[in-house]
């Protein structure tokens, strides 16, 4: 069997109904696949204004033209919904080898739409499509859940994408892991899923995935596998991973600390990718036909029994991966811990119970914060809330995931659990979500990328600093940043619907090389221009999307903190964000009204019309 | 001097290019599911074990074939299943003490590694210079080692 797919799978979860349907070939052409693809579709079929918690929502897993292709780092799935923690359209991307397996089975693209009755489990075996009882897996961790349908269905290939505990308990920044270790993980997708009734997806796929001309494409694969090889950042990416990036942030006062309350972390060498690789990694781990393996297979230290804090027995691990930067920035700097040990272990529990560490530690920050200013008092939590705790910091991940005892206040985010306790200050995040790892006040152009990014707070719809710290450039100016953003954000958004990692365009192999891989894949004559214009077609559709569900300008914008108050000390002393010099600039590059509304000649011109 | 695959399962990190390679060679698309050189995955010990056949020199897959199926490649000196000849009667699977002779869903009929006629789709794939292609003493002899190296660790952790 092979297959160039183009078919999708539509499942009605709440009357148990499974069909195959031809995925539209205009709009395969005009958005790839992936995140454009699947963002069209959203458009087209959901009312933006829906609960993203309700039956009402869908839930599409989408791969792109390269997913199961040689191409370097073929390996992406694309979830894309109205997000939990967001209320906005989201789209949050996963590695591994679920993707690939997915099209193997001869499926571009999985619509879930409904509740199931109970709890349930989707198992794709190529063409044997059957929706299972999965009552026998609720309440079981990510490694658990993955042991068990493999063992249950006897095949050893089988990949699989679950929640955890944290996404049956509709913890708002709740993940869908595949891999065990890979998380489709921000905006709370693993709430939507888990508000479905749907424990997993388990994939065998036992087809080949076919291109149009082979040999021009095993052409463009080797020539982008060459310019990838030497490249320093390819070598980088392999060597230390992504917490190499905590000694560049901590430089430029960019490492947000406690809560964004400092721009640079006094235990940031403990965490970052050299300590990571000469004390703790074991081995580097590929995803799916990634040259690159910038995963980290990490053991804990000799001292970190006291760290087995948790009271559940079942997440005594003492073995798992990471921590990339986001995490050791989250589950360290942000919330003050420097213990390696302790963000070690507080990663690999997001990762079982299904969380977005980011998120997670963010809002644990949050808490913190009113913590140590008093607002939220001894009475109300098990353990002390004093950042730098890794205790505080291990226990509270797990109580998070399971809703137990405050975690259950924690697990709404951050900025519900500021509102509730009335210091919506507290809350760092645009959107309802929280920032990753680079304090805006340290790169002026993360902060435009953050207050428009359609998924709320993200670093990876447009990476500033690499940009901002090279040609001359002061990361402290908000001139040519919003111009920059736009560019960056079309071209990493076209990057993200052909199913390929973004790590590659810091590889080596940027956009312009996946250009005529996905040309021969897919027999269409594509440019870098028509790529481009894809990215920002589909960067409208969100925008359309999101306005429709009720955002306006008004939520792109950024937290008190980052626009009035500089930080006292480090490079970045004295430094606020000037959005308001930034995001007119924006909207006009965008060619969107004053307002933030994409115009008619605009969507004309990119074929939106009739949206 | 033959040439010979030698693995080095210490710099394999799971991407799976060795099976697109294969499975390319074998099919024309991408299916890992039906390459000859299989990754296997041992999370736990994160540790990924690319292994194909060996090409014996006394090749049990060959001496247990009734129609003389397997042959000997003249170029690579790879066993080679003769397909023409091969009746899928599954003894060479059977016989195999490694478990790396195929039976192919379409055909019914026995696949195994044949080294690309000597120029080896996996060795060239292998971003990590995991699986190599070269002259070697004999085949499998990267296997000594690593059966050494597996045995001291298994004496660290347990002891004689």
């Amino acid at each position: 069997m092979t297959t160039s797919t183009g078919r999708l799978l539509r499942v009605d979860l709440t009357h148990g109904r499974v069909a195959v349907e031809p995925i539209r070939a205009d709009w395969q052409r005009d958005y790839l696949g992936g995140r454009g693809l699947a963002a069209r579709y959203l458009l087209e079929e959901l009312d933006p204004r829906v609960d993203p918690l309700s039956p009402g929502n869908k839930l599409i897993f989408a791969t792109g033209p390269l997913t199961g292709t040689p191409v370097p780092c073929g390996a992406r799935y694309m979830v894309v919904t109205k997000g939990a923690l967001t209320d906005a359209i989201t789209t949050s991307n996963s590695g591994g080898h679920w993707g690939p397996e997915l099209r193997f089975a001869g499926y571009d693209m999985v619509i879930l739409e409904g509740r199931a009755p109970r709890p349930t489990c989707l198992v794709i075996r190529d063409e044997r499509v059957e929706l299972r009882d999965a009552s026998h897996l609720w309440g079981r961790t990510v490694g658990e859940t993955e042991d068990g349908l493999r063992r249950e269905l006897g095949i050893p290939g089988l990949r699989v994408a679950c929640i955890g505990p944290a996404g049956e308990r509709l913890v708002r920044f709740a993940c869908i892991m595949n891999d065990r270790h890979r998380a489709a993980g921000r905006s709370g997708v693993g709430a939507v899923m888990g508000s479905k009734n749907l424990k997993a997806i388990a994939v065998r796929g036992t087809g080949g995935v076919a291109v149009a001309d082979p040999a021009a494409f095993m052409k463009a694969v080797w020539k982008m596998r060459d310019r990838m090889q030497n490249n320093p950042g390819r070598i980088s990416f392999t060597e230390l991973g992504t917490a190499a990036t905590i000694d560049m942030t901590q430089a430029f006062g960019g490492l947000p600390t406690r809560n964004f309350l400092e721009g640079q972390f006094e235990h940031y060498e403990n965490l970052n990718g050299t300590t990571i690789k000469e004390t703790r990694m074991v081995a580097n781990k590929a995803c799916f036909a990634c040259t690159i393996a910038c995963g980290r297979v990490t053991r804990l230290g000799e001292h970190a029994g006291k760290y087995l804090v948790n009271t559940h027995p079942r997440n005594w691990q003492a073995a798992g991966e990471g921590p990339e930067y986001e995490n050791a920035w989250a589950l360290g700097a942000d919330v003050g811990v420097g213990d390696l040990d302790a963000v070690l272990k507080a990663n690999w529990l997001c990762n079982d119970l299904g969380m977005d560490p980011i998120s997670m530690g963010a809002s644990l920050a949050a808490a913190m914060e009113l913590y140590e200013r008093g607002v939220i008092t001894d009475a109300e939590v098990e353990v002390p809330l004093r950042f730098g705790s890794a205790e505080a910091l291990v226990r509270m991940v797990e109580a998070t995931g399971y809703r137990e005892g405050f975690g259950d206040a924690i697990a709404e985010g951050s900025k519900r659990l500021g509102a509730k306790l009335r210091h919506p200050e507290v809350f760092m995040g645009v959107k309802g979500q929280e920032f990753p790892a680079y304090d805006p006040r340290g790169f002026q152009g993360m902060g435009i990328a953050y207050a428009t990014c359609n998924r709320g707070a993200c670093h990876l719809r447009a990476w500033t600093p690499g940009f901002e710290t090279s040609g001359g450039r002061d990361p402290h100016v908000p001139e040519g940043k919003s111009e920059w953003v736009v560019h960056e954000q079309n071209r990493t958004t076209a990057h993200d619907s052909t199913g390929t990692c973004l790590f590659t365009g810091a590889s080596g192999g940027a956009l312009e090389a996946l250009v005529p891989c996905t040309s021969a894949a897919r027999g269409v004559a594509y440019t870098i221009d028509d790529f481009v214009k894809i990215g920002e077609r589909t960067w409208n559709v969100e925008r359309l999307f999101n306005l429709a569900a009720g955002l306006t300008k008004a939520d792109d914008t950024l937290p008190r903190r980052l626009l009035q108050e500089p930080h006292k000390a480090g490079p970045s002393a004295g430094v606020v964000v000037d959005l308001d010099a930034m995001l007119p600039v924006y909207y006009r590059e965008r060619g969107w009204s004053e307002e933030g509304v994409p115009g008619r000649d605009k969507l004309s011109e990119l074929g939106l019309a009739s949206t | 001097m033959n040439q010979a695959l030698t693995i080095v399962p210490d710099k394999c990190t799971g991407c799976m290019q060795c099976e697109l390679a294969c499975s390319y060679v074998q099919t024309g698309t991408f299916a890992p599911s039906q390459s000859l050189m299989r990754v296997s995955v041992f999370d736990e010990e994160a540790s990924y074990a690319p292994f194909t056949c060996l090409q014996c020199d006394e090749a049990w897959c060959m001496n247990a074939c009734p129609v003389n199926a397997i042959a000997i490649d003249a170029a690579s000196g790879a066993k080679v299943v003769v397909d023409r000849l091969c009746i899928g009667c599954h003894l060479c699977t059977i016989a195999c003490p490694f478990g790396t002779v195929f039976t192919l869903p379409q055909s019914g009929k026995a696949a195994k590694c044949d080294l690309c006629h000597g120029q080896p789709a996996c060795a060239a794939a292998c971003p990590t210079q995991a699986i190599q292609f070269g002259a070697s003493s004999r085949p499998g002899a990267w296997l000594d080692s690593w059966a050494a190296k597996v045995h001291r660790s298994h004496v660290a952790a347990f002891g004689e």
